[in-house]
């Protein structure tokens, strides 16, 4: 979790910096994480492309994992799995 | 047309660590609009759920030059900001070729922004207004809107003894701004990546006004589990609660037709808001809700029939 700035770190008026929610870790909002099966998961991108979280890492036109940083376990890339007739990803309790 | 994959090699321009809750529609939309825009962008974002969650002091989740002024203004301020830019252009001071797009939610477009989105369609600015319709005041706890539905239920028009959810039918703000006489606008939902990502391309290459009305499934509002949005909204115009269609220069297209019209039960169901339309007392309601749908759609189908290509 990003430590509460003070008032020295703190941006004049109320511009802010661009993208720096990045430092905002809202991963511990999770009760369920998105697990991905290496094996079955065909690329299709649909994961990443429905993702409101960003948190879907794609590299070179593959999906390589999830950020868990960011991810806040709502179950959309779980859904959205196209595979058949078990779905590569799957949203398994964090306890 | 982009590919996922095309699509997937740009950067995001939305960054994780936003404050909008978990399985929520409008990130989903604002990431899909962006990263179907090639070129440099600013963005102006109406008072709203997108607004306060995405910039909350001293986090910004945006890696594109953003603005926010007030709740009624994103459409009057992006006017500013695209006047200013074309001023700059014409005195030689910028070259490079820059797109505008105002967001809002259906609070700050059908509501309290209707007047500075009428007079900026109007006056011609080059810009792109997306409404993120989640169909009522989501940000401050579910209050009816424009947008909502006849027979929601919401916390200022609650279902009880005395009325049965929302008594007024939505407004239609696409055919608003089709009335507009702009180049483009648009019907699109978050649910079909391919058809939004596919408007806003054209959409970048028309000059002029363009509108983009996107229905954002709300987990919160709606009542239904986070992970089911995407598939709502796929439901909602699998049942033509929400048809796909685009009105270029007044020529209707119907961008998806589904082959089986699924009955409009099958969207109200899963929603806790549509919950107390399936008494039995309100069958009558339930009924009167799927003609006007029916209606609706059939006007569509003439439209497109009549100013089609």
């Amino acid at each position: 979790m990003a430590q509460d700035l003070g008032w020295k770190e703190l941006p004049e008026g109320d511009t802010l910096k661009a993208g720096t929610a990045a430092q905002f870790h809202t991963g511990d909002w999770r009760s369920k994480k998105p697990v991905k099966d290496e094996k079955t998961c065909i690329n299709c991108l649909f994961c990443y492309i429905y993702c409101p979280d960003s948190a879907v890492k794609v590299q070179d036109g593959k999906m390589i994992g999830i950020d868990y940083n960011y991810c806040k376990g709502c179950g959309i890339c779980e859904s959205v799995c196209p595979v058949k007739p078990v779905k590569a990803i799957k949203m398994v309790s964090e306890r | 047309m982009a590919t996922i994959k095309e699509l997937s090699l740009q950067e995001d321009r939305l960054t994780g660590g936003h404050r909008m809750c978990p399985g929520c529609g409008a990130p989903v939309i604002v990431r899909q609009v962006l990263m179907a825009v090639k070129e440099p962008v600013v963005i102006v974002s109406a008072t709203g759920c997108l607004e306060v969650s995405t910039t909350i002091f001293p986090y910004s989740a945006w890696k594109v030059p953003f603005l926010h002024s007030a709740f009624e203004n994103s459409a009057a301020t992006m006017s500013g900001v695209e006047a200013a830019y074309t001023s700059l252009k014409k005195q030689g001071k910028i070259k490079d070729e820059i797109r505008f797009i105002a967001f809002g939610g259906d609070g700050g477009t059908y509501d309290i922004g209707f007047q500075s989105l009428s007079g900026a369609m109007e006056r011609g600015h080059d810009m792109l207004y997306v409404c993120y319709d989640n169909q009522a005041y989501m940000n401050t706890s579910i209050q009816r809107s424009g947008a909502t539905p006849r027979g929601a239920s919401t916390t200022t028009e609650p279902a009880g003894k005395v009325k049965q959810g929302k008594v007024m039918t939505r407004k239609d703000l696409t055919e608003c701004m089709v009335a507009h006489n702009i180049p483009y606008a648009a019907q699109s939902v978050c649910g079909d990546w391919r058809d939004l990502t596919k408007k806003v391309e054209k959409a970048m290459s028309i000059r002029g006004p363009k509108f983009i009305n996107v229905l954002q499934p709300c987990q919160l509002g709606w009542g239904y589990p986070m992970d089911k949005t995407v598939e709502l909204g796929k439901t909602a115009v699998d049942t033509c609660f929400w048809p796909l269609y685009e009105v270029e220069n007044g020529k209707y297209t119907i961008s998806y037709k589904p082959k089986d019209k699924k009955p409009l039960v099958d969207f109200l169901k899963p929603q806790s808001r549509f919950r107390h339309l399936f008494k039995p007392e309100n069958a009558q309601l339930l009924s009167e809700l799927q003609a006007d749908v029916d209606k609706k759609w059939a006007l569509l189908q003439k439209k497109a029939e009549c100013f089609g290509a």
